[in-house]
């Protein structure tokens, strides 16, 4: 299990215990965490559940794959730290994870 | 004067709408009836990764099992709304109950067009819809049972992918002189024709379904042209109807759908629809569209949500859709209905990667993407913004795609 942490635009946090095996957008979405929509439900095709990892917890994560890659190419608020919380599974190796939120996904 | 807000219907647009309506300050009553046993579920999984056992419920389940108790939603499963009462503004149930409502948001989906010819009934005839269809398909994967899937579209073609990597034996019958002929061009239709026989599926063009042999089970399923396919089942996949009768019976306006506005208003101010079962204008396209897509579930439900709590979020959206074969992620963005011009980029012919630009008098109106993310994206902004593009732009691979605009 993970204990993950989603800030909100306006800094409102949002933590949840993440079941290990599911993807930290399907936590999002399954506990209406606004700020992550994943319309395409994990199919990694529509880009809308775009979060900021903060450094330290950056080099947890597996590394971007190419879908991943060209998805975040696409988002107009991209940055260095940004993934898909479609694309990062939880497991006790991200335990305690926080995630900042885009202020919007759009 | 009831001020509960009651939705009829649980699938993606229902789950959608629970959260926002809540998110846009709706603190009233709200009650959710579905008549499956389930609470708001994913189908796009059932003929994919819920189908090859990868996933279970957990996974599709579209929210956590205390969220509606949590947001203060009052759930009813197995439940069959029967008629909508306008003029007493209650709504009646299977079960002989009423409940008044203040406003309603009807979103009671799709079912599958059913086949109908002899031995319709017979076991072992299915369709892929819901969780219990996919259950009962699930008991006949046994490698080198016989598979006939009736049907060359998505739900047919996905079956078919996921059944052959079970060592099923699979053949897929279509009426049309090739696969997905609704949706996509020959060029796209050929390229998976190529890769289902490459996988070891048998697909056979141009056959129409006359009947199912069998006494009690189904053995064969005959075709009008005199073949006979023995099989041990069979997956029936020709489309989905929308679920109207219930705003039909009350007398709201129907077209191919229950018509609404881009605000998801039917014809009564105090009902709207949202997902599958309304039939919506879309001003990129100029016309009314019936979709068969969560995008629109989801963006239908936003703005049904905020509608029903007294703001204004119209919905204007460039549709998407997507399926999953094999090693293929097909994107679709738009509708190609129309087209004059199919514009490649890549190799249909060989490998599994490229894209069908369709245009209409230069104007980009849709893009199938096979295994290309990059065009996908860029398809969606374009075919929003109706930009006109140069074929000989599109076909260039030594332009990135995101300057395929100029």
């Amino acid at each position: 299990m993970a204990k993950v942490t989603y800030i909100e635009h306006d800094g409102k946090e949002h933590t949840i215990d993440v079941a290990n095996g599911l993807t930290l957008m399907e936590a999002a979405v399954k506990n209406a965490v606004p700020g992550i929509d994943g319309d395409c439900g994990g199919a990694c095709a529509c880009a809308t559940c775009m979060v900021y990892v903060p450094e330290e917890w950056l080099a947890k994560l597996p590394e971007i794959e190419t879908m991943e890659e060209t998805m975040l190419d696409f988002c107009e608020r991209r940055e260095d730290n940004s993934r898909l919380s479609c694309q990062i599974v939880a497991s006790d190796a991200i335990d305690g994870i926080r995630l900042q939120m885009p202020e919007s996904q759009h | 004067m009831a001020d509960d807000i009651i939705i009829i219907g649980a699938g993606q647009a229902a789950a959608q709408a629970v959260q926002s309506l809540r998110a846009e300050g709706f603190t009233g009553p709200i009650k959710l009836i579905g008549d499956e046993p389930y609470a708001p579920y994913q189908r796009p999984p059932l003929s994919k990764k819920y189908l090859a056992g990868e996933i279970g419920y957990d996974r599709v389940e579209l929210k956590a099992q205390d969220f509606y108790a949590d947001a203060g939603v009052e759930t009813l499963w197995r439940t069959r709304v029967t008629e909508i009462d306008r003029r007493e503004k209650r709504i009646l149930t299977g079960d002989g109950r009423e409940f008044p409502y203040g406003k309603l948001l009807i979103a009671t989906g799709s079912r599958v067009r059913e086949i109908n010819v002899p031995g319709f009934d017979l076991d072992g005839v299915h369709y892929l819809r819901n969780i219990a269809d996919v259950e009962a398909i699930q008991a006949h994967f046994k490698s080198g049972a016989k598979m006939v899937v009736v049907g060359g579209g998505y739900i047919g073609l996905e079956v078919a992918a996921v059944a052959v990597k079970r060592g099923i034996d699979v053949t897929v019958l279509e009426t049309a002189d090739r696969v997905m002929a609704r949706v996509v061009d020959p060029i796209v239709s050929h390229f998976y024709e190529r890769v289902h026989r490459a996988e070891g599926v048998k697909i056979e063009t141009g056959v129409t379904v006359s009947g199912f042999e069998g006494t009690d089970k189904v053995t064969a399923v005959t075709s009008g042209e005199g073949k006979s396919f023995p099989c041990d089942f069979v997956v029936v996949g020709i489309g989905i109807l929308p679920n109207t009768e219930l705003a039909m019976e009350a007398g709201l306006t129907v077209e191919n759908g229950i018509v609404v506005d881009e605000f998801c208003r039917t014809s009564d101010p105090d009902i709207c629809a949202a997902g599958d079962c309304t039939s919506h204008p879309n001003g990129v396209y100029g016309r009314s569209l019936r979709l068969e897509s969560v995008h629109n579930a989801i963006e239908q439900g936003k703005t049904a949500a905020a509608t029903l709590a007294g703001k204004e979020k119209p919905y204007n959206q460039v549709p998407w859709f997507w399926s999953d074969q094999y090693d293929l992620k097909l994107q679709i963005v738009g509708l190609s209905a129309g087209y004059d011009q199919a514009v490649v980029r890549g190799d249909p012919e060989a490998g599994r990667s490229f894209a069908v630009f369709y245009l209409k008098d230069g104007v980009l109106i849709a893009v199938d993407a096979v295994n290309r993310a990059p065009e996908f994206m860029m398809a969606k902004i374009l075919t929003q913004k109706q930009a006109v593009l140069d074929p000989k732009r599109i076909a260039d691979e030594t332009i990135p795609v995101k300057e395929i605009a100029g």
